[in-house]
């Protein structure tokens, strides 16, 4: 990456003998809107405060625009940040709030009062100026928390999963007006998630961690096709894990077995040598199902729910176990009962090859 | 067995607290109140001769000033107190809160006696002051305001302490850490995010000190050895040494008075509900 906005060099955290960051390094570019994402205790949340200057890194450094500022603290930093509970001042106004970090500033008064305003109605909170923030929802909390972090026009915006608290049809509706926010104004966005949901529709480019390392980072399709882990592939999205064996290879066209059952699998980029096990991770919502006989699988339907957009199916396989597959309702043609056999099947391109961990 | 309605079974849970306070207590104070208007003679006699005494005038300016000295002494040293056992992560918190809170099960009795033995013209400290040659001739520690004020504060510490941590200890961390993160100095956030949030705590705990020290007794008496005469003390004297129960029952009415008259002013700027009662 060339000129990255922030550099993160072999950071460490060690809390006694756990290592909250385990060797991290990262390199956030100008303007991108990048996720951290992962289970509680993944280091996500260390990381970002780290970057903030609330957690004082055992090892490695913190660089903005090439100037170290590892041992900075959080004042000089210049970043803005949303914290999960909003944490807006209690005994201040929305507009004593948003104003806060220009007053801090020593900016004149009238400079202070019309850039409140226009943050205000950035986040189209304009006329609560005058409420306490005990007087609003926490959806508009989360508003005032958001144009105050940008009132002072920072060059990097933390985000500590602000979603978090708010219930899911307004965590979906915000999750837009944050991304077109972030396009609108081209600050660099840093977001702390552990919900693939909110990481895959707002990121531009996704960090996973697991035990305070990164497993992978990559634009949210790559991340979602082609995970390199079983550890990514399960905790973005669902998967199907099946362990094969390798019978022949064509260039990336492999044959893989599991029994009596074989099928293709590509392996672009994957050394994936014959007569080796390997295991494979499989998107429910890639498996086509039919009458039986028409795919070259069989399996029995043991359970199925419907979700309204989508049904999810578990079928049974003879060798393979379980099978979740997942079909839009609208078109499945098929009536799946439990009991009912099934012919099921995928194109090769939607296997992975997974990476031993 | 007729099931009670809840209004029953409130009133039998309440009354025998409720009748004990209205026999030994209530009753008792309009007996003073009566005694102050008919002893020696029905009228007003007490209440003149009470605001045409210097003495009386003079014993209530000290109540008022110590009980004042002694509000801010105590709230400056408990805040500190109460924000470092809120703010710091520590192994000793349980330790320093079981310090807070031991003074309560130790008699206040005991506790003047020990400033006595500290404070005396051969007490501890002046006898340690003279040792390492700081003093020639001792110190008058007690047996005057200074006195009564170290002990006073001393006394009433916990009951400052105690409504501020509660007050503090409901103050997330991440209130300073976002005024830090939008670019505040320590001491800014502080100043203008921190403080105003336990100032609730604060006035708890103000009031809460200068009402107790205005009626208090012990203490003064015995630090002050019948030289600082607080307003309790004064009224123990004209009841005991004068057996003047009118003008004695007269002082303590207007002791009682001029407590409301606080507690109303503080109404004002105060919500007295949730600063005395609502621990938050």
């Amino acid at each position: 990456m060339s000129n990255p906005i922030l550099s993160i060099r072999n950071s460490v955290k060690r809390y006694g003998p756990v290592h909250a960051l385990d060797h991290v390094d990262l390199d956030v570019a100008e303007g991108e809107f990048l996720t951290l994402l992962g289970p509680s205790g993944s280091g996500k949340t260390t990381l970002l405060t780290a970057i903030a200057g609330f957690t004082d890194l055992s090892e490695g450094s913190v660089s903005l625009r090439g100037r170290d500022i590892t041992n900075e603290p959080p004042e000089h930093r210049d970043f803005g940040m949303v914290f999960q509970g909003y944490a807006l001042f209690p005994t201040m106004t929305v507009r004593q709030n948003v104003g806060f970090p220009l007053k801090i500033r020593k900016r004149p008064a009238s400079e202070i009062r019309a850039r409140v305003d226009e943050c205000l109605e950035l986040v189209q909170m304009g006329a609560y100026a005058d409420r306490m923030p005990s007087q609003l929802s926490g959806g508009q909390q989360q508003r005032i928390a958001l144009a105050r972090a940008l009132s002072f026009k920072p060059q990097v915006l933390l985000l500590d999963e602000p979603l978090s608290a708010l219930d899911k049809k307004l965590r979906a509706d915000l999750q837009w007006e944050l991304k077109a926010l972030h396009d609108q104004l081209g600050v660099t966005f840093i977001y702390v998630t552990h919900d693939q949901d909110e990481a895959l529709s707002m990121s531009d480019r996704i960090v996973i961690l697991k035990d305070g390392k990164i497993q992978q980072s990559g634009i949210p399709d790559t991340l979602y096709n082609k995970p390199r882990t079983r550890f990514v592939a399960d905790f973005l999205g669902k998967s199907n894990f099946l362990s094969v064996k390798v019978k022949s290879r064509e260039g990336d066209h492999l044959e893989c077995v599991a029994g009596e059952a074989a099928f293709p699998v590509d392996a672009t980029g994957h050394a994936g040598t014959v007569g080796n096990s390997a295991e494979i991770a499989l998107r429910p919502e890639r498996i086509r199902l039919t009458e039986p006989g028409k795919e070259f699988l069989t399996g029995t339907v043991k359970q199925v729910s419907y979700l309204g957009e989508r049904c999810q199916v578990l079928l049974t396989h003879s060798v393979l176990g379980q099978i979740l597959v997942s079909c839009p309702t609208w078109k499945s043609g098929i009536n799946p009962n439990p009991g009912l056999q099934l012919g099921f099947g995928w194109d090769a391109d939607a296997c992975v090859i997974l990476e031993a961990e | 067995m007729p099931r009670l309605n809840d209004q029953t079974r409130y009133w039998m849970l309440v009354l025998p607290a409720l009748a004990i306070m209205v026999i030994f207590y209530i009753l008792p104070v309009l007996g003073i109140w009566e005694i102050s208007f008919t002893e020696p003679a029905t009228g007003f006699g007490n209440y003149v001769k009470m605001t045409e005494s210097n003495a009386v005038k003079t014993s209530f300016i000290l109540t008022f000033r110590v009980a004042a000295i002694t509000t801010v002494g105590c709230l400056l040293l408990g805040y500190i107190v109460a924000y470092a056992i809120s703010n710091f992560v520590s192994r000793l918190t349980p330790l320093m809160m079981a310090l807070v809170l031991l003074p309560f099960w130790v008699s206040v009795l005991i506790r003047s006696f020990s400033w006595i033995i500290l404070l005396g013209r051969s007490g501890l400290v002046n006898d340690t002051l003279r040792d390492i040659g700081l003093i020639s001739s001792p110190l008058r520690l007690m047996h005057n305001e200074l006195g009564v004020l170290i002990a006073m504060i001393h006394v009433m510490l916990p009951f400052a302490v105690l409504p501020m941590l509660a007050n503090m200890r409901g103050i997330s961390r991440s209130y300073t850490d976002a005024a830090r993160g939008l670019g505040a100095s320590e001491w800014t956030a502080f100043r203008s995010v921190y403080f105003p949030q336990t100032l609730p705590g604060v006035f708890s705990g103000a009031l809460l000190v200068f009402v107790l020290s205005l009626g208090f007794f012990v203490t003064p008496a015995l630090l002050g050895g019948g030289r600082v005469l607080m307003i309790s003390e004064y009224i123990t004297y004209q009841i005991q040494e004068f057996l003047a129960w009118g003008l004695g029952s007269a002082l303590s009415v207007a002791l009682l008075v001029a407590t409301a008259l606080v507690l109303l002013i503080a109404a004002r700027f105060v919500n007295l509900k949730s600063a005395l009662l609502e621990r938050n």
